[in-house]
């Protein structure tokens, strides 16, 4: 009891002292029962955190000390950073700056992982549809396996040379000169890597399912006798109620995109092959730390990036008040 | 509408056509959504069947091409020695007719390799080959191998081959032994199960924390730990390597496994929903039996959360099945303690030519997760349903 009372307190009005006995003692037992993770969370969360932020100023190798107070530098790893053609090339003719490649992967990556969980989640619950909790299932199913075991298994059907995908589109009639290299081919690498990680849908889809039947059927049969044809009540009705899902699923989605680079890196070791087009912004940040051992321009690498991230979050959350339909807040 | 004059006959059956196709692709019809969700659902799955498929097949098949999808070798021939006569046979090695003597005792017991060999009334007949050279080859027809040998004119590797049903089921026998499986798999079912025990005895209390007691900044506290989903590892990754490298931990389970025991995000979130949404009757009559907060969660909480206690164990399970990136950066150096994802990797960069065996090592490492899918799938989707739509 003693020294919970020097605890500081919370975000609360009200100080521990001027609670009676009973509040006091649920205090301390929910500080005790949530104590793990608040020890995780400083431990593995925030010091880390900020330890990063302290480390960016700093000139650091992964041998140094890191409470050397004599290797700050300021500013300098930043504008090193700023003036990193390894992140900024946008130069169509060399190779291309690590930003600018994840930024490209995810033009296609960031529609196809909301479309198609959304399109199989509209086929999945499908009224006309037979057997939906097989389906259901099914299109959930490779969502578990391992993704080290996915990016194999896709990429042998994607092989140029001897995948299946290249042999229905030759029997399809595309003629042997115009079949795509896929992750070979720097033209077609991020549609064949989006196919790679296409088992990761089985998480979004599933909520998107979730969100559909938790619409009720009185607005479909409302917009029924109003008239709406189908497209019309995916715009007006589905579409509305799992907003907040698809919300859910697009922050999830840009957190993970600008942190993808397990990959490259599991494929080709993180040479960036072809053509320096798989050098993503996070697989550069890794091989700065892990290869090179250089703390501390992974580190400003690294707050850069949890800037970037939480600029689009940001904006996406402004946004959120013009889509997302929240049923309970009504005004 | 009847129309029963033959005339009319052959219009008819195209009009029918056209009707059923309408009729098939007419909304309402059941058949149609279904059919086309299969062939969707058989595209998407599609790399199931080939790394079945590619895992059984053996060197020669998967570096031919033209060769069947499915696994297949080149058919051969046993012969039993019907035949143990001497014959002396005229053949062209390299240009010029020679004599060459054949002692067909010899080819006793040996496995001939089956060509298609053109016949002089113009077929092809399948037969086994006894000696081969560039300008002529010698076979014999294994329908008949009692017949005399024949010598047919031409070069016998310009002769097509067949393709016989042959799973060579000896690549899971050698990818088994060249990864050290047995290994790899209990340094995976150690990791996995040692985190799983990390995090039920450490999630359960804390949602228990957040879901059951109330006290000032709780709400802010909740709203830290959900934001902790959305934030980069990365941010966090360099001081916790560098840390748990300077004291030694780098190279030992220890970095993946303690990490475990102290609540993440998001199996707090998933248990912490469903504790919600228990009645508080059932504690608040036990605290008046003078039950303590312990005693409430183990005898009164947990017994009604089996549901998601299992949905919470077998998402765990997977995740550290699939886990890649913190063992390889912190098991690199010791090979006899990575996992499976980490070993496959490894195993892929050694043998990228051999894509037999990677797709056999593939499907021993998703073969567990695919079966506690099957056995557990229930609970996979009521868990995936709490989280992603109850925010």
């Amino acid at each position: 009891m003693e020294n919970l009372t020097q605890l500081p307190k919370i975000g609360s009005t009200e100080s521990i002292r001027d609670m009676g006995p009973l509040a006091r003692r649920e205090f301390r037992n929910g500080l005790l029962f949530i104590s793990p993770w608040i020890i995780g969370f400083l431990a593995f969360t925030l010091i880390p955190m900020l330890a990063t932020l302290v480390f960016s100023f700093m000139n650091l190798k992964l041998t140094d000390n890191p409470f050397d107070a004599s290797k700050f530098v300021g500013f300098n790893n930043y504008i090193t950073m700023f003036k990193d053609s390894q992140i900024w090339n946008m130069r169509p003719d060399s190779t291309p700056g690590s930003l600018w490649v994840t930024l490209r992967y995810g033009l296609i990556a960031l529609p196809v992982g909301i479309l198609v969980p959304m399109g199989i989640a509209l086929l999945v619950n499908h009224p006309d549809l037979r057997g939906h909790s097989f389906f259901r299932s099914m299109f959930y199913m490779p969502y578990i396996v391992p993704f080290i075991a996915a990016i194999f298994l896709w990429a042998g059907v994607l092989n140029p040379q001897f995948g299946w995908v290249n042999a229905i589109l030759s029997s399809l009639g595309v003629p042997k000169g115009n079949l795509p290299g896929w992750a070979n081919d720097i033209n077609w690498v991020y549609p064949a890597y989006v196919l790679f990680g296409i088992w990761g849908i089985g998480n979004a889809m599933l909520t998107m399912v979730a969100g559909m039947q938790a619409v009720p059927t009185d607005l479909y049969d409302a917009a029924k006798v109003d008239g709406a044809g189908s497209i019309a009540r995916f715009a007006n009705v589905t579409f509305p109620m799992i907003s907040p899902v698809v919300f859910y699923n697009l922050v999830l989605i840009i957190v993970g995109l600008f942190q993808y680079f397990l990959v490259p890196l599991a494929l080709n070791q993180g040479t960036g092959f072809p053509g320096g087009s798989t050098l993503f912004y996070n697989l550069y940040l890794y091989k700065t730390f892990f290869v090179f051992g250089n703390m501390s321009y992974g580190s400003t690498l690294a707050w850069t990036l949890f800037i970037i991230i939480l600029f689009f979050t940001v904006i996406l959350f402004a946004t959120a008040r013009y889509w997302v339909y929240y049923a309970g807040e009504k005004q | 509408m009847s129309v029963n004059t033959s005339l009319q006959q052959k219009s008819v059956k195209k009009m029918d056509i056209s009707l059923s196709w309408k009729k098939f692709v007419k909304r309402g019809n059941p058949l149609f959504v279904t059919v086309v969700t299969t062939v969707i659902l058989a595209l998407f799955l599609m790399p199931f069947l080939y790394m079945v498929f590619t895992s059984l097949k053996n060197q020669t098949q998967v570096a031919t091409t033209g060769a069947p999808i499915w696994p297949a070798k080149y058919p051969t021939y046993i012969y039993s020695g019907e035949n143990t006569k001497t014959y002396t046979l005229k053949v062209n090695k390299s240009g010029f007719p020679v004599d060459q003597t054949i002692n067909m005792s010899d080819y006793s017991g040996k496995e001939l390799e089956v060509y298609k060999v053109p016949q002089p009334d113009g077929t092809t007949k399948e037969m086994a080959l006894i000696k081969g050279y560039q300008k002529s080859s010698i076979f014999i027809d294994p329908a008949k191998p009692a017949n005399d040998p024949i010598v047919w004119t031409g070069y016998y590797l310009s002769l097509s081959r067949s393709w016989v049903f042959a799973p060579q089921w000896s690549n899971y026998v050698e990818m088994w032994n060249d990864v050290n499986y047995p290994r790899v798999l209990w340094n995976t079912f150690f990791y996995a199960f040692m985190t799983t025990i990390g995090v039920l005895v450490s999630c359960i209390p804390v949602a228990y924390g957040f879901s059951r007691f109330r006290f000032p900044g709780r709400d802010i506290l909740f709203v830290v730990l959900l934001a902790v989903i959305f934030l980069p590892t990365t941010v966090t990754i360099i001081p916790t390597f560098t840390f748990f490298s300077k004291i030694g931990w780098v190279g030992t389970w220890l970095p993946l496994i303690v990490p475990s025991f102290f609540a993440n995000a998001y199996d707090t979130f998933l248990l912490r929903q469903f504790f919600m949404t228990l009645p508080r009757e059932l504690d608040e009559a036990a605290m008046i039996d003078g039950a303590s907060p312990f005693r409430v969660l183990w005898s009164v909480i947990i017994p009604q959360s089996y549901p998601v206690i299992v949905a919470v164990t077998v998402f765990h399970l997977v995740w550290a099945w699939n886990d890649y990136f913190g063992p390889l950066v912190y098991l690199s150096s010791r090979m006899d303690l990575q996992p499976i994802s980490v070993a496959l990797q490894r195993f892929n960069t050694l043998f990228g030519s051999r894509p037999e065996l990677i797709q056999a090592g593939s499907l021993l490492t998703l073969l567990f997760p695919l079966l506690l899918f099957f056995i557990a799938q229930r609970f996979f989707v009521q868990g995936i349903v709490i989280t992603g739509v109850e925010k």
